[in-house]
């Protein structure tokens, strides 16, 4: 699934943030976190 | 989703080729992680931002569903989003991100 991928990340304020998932992402250690974001709707 | 955001979608994906882009989403719910997860699979469906009637087709998953979850180490998972794989409704968001991922563009 991460193997060589460029990973856009998408959290969300009210659910999962960007950076918890860019950790994630990182310790998976195959793939790039090549945009991270949180997004809020408010 | 985000405008800006659409932007930089749409500039990654020319750059690196978009079957080698994966969308990872932290969407609270369901009806969110459609809305983001079309966008970047059919083309923004509020016809405002830079993929509109742009059609990617994408990978994207969110982070709780069980493809992605499995490949996290465990206690990175747990520290990370915690609680939240708890709260959120993540049967709710892989069925609706999986009848997304079907209508992918051949």
């Amino acid at each position: 699934m991460f193997e060589n991928k460029q990973v856009v990340v998408l959290g969300e304020r009210d659910g999962v943030s960007g950076g918890a998932i860019q950790a994630c992402v990182e310790a998976v250690g195959t793939a790039t976190v090549a945009f991270a974001a949180t997004e809020c709707f408010v | 989703m985000d405008l800006h955001h659409q932007e930089v979608i749409l500039a990654l994906s020319k750059q690196h080729g978009p079957e080698n882009l994966l969308v990872l989403l932290g969407s609270p719910d369901a009806e969110s992680a459609q809305i983001s997860a079309e966008t970047v699979v059919l083309g923004d469906p509020t016809y405002a931002g830079a993929l509109t009637e742009v059609q990617l087709g994408l990978d994207v998953y969110h982070i709780l569903e069980k493809e992605i979850r499995s490949e996290i180490p465990e206690d990175v998972f747990e520290e990370q989003v915690g609680l939240m794989a708890d709260v959120l409704d993540a049967e709710g968001i892989t069925e609706t991100l999986g009848g997304i991922r079907a209508q992918k563009p051949a």
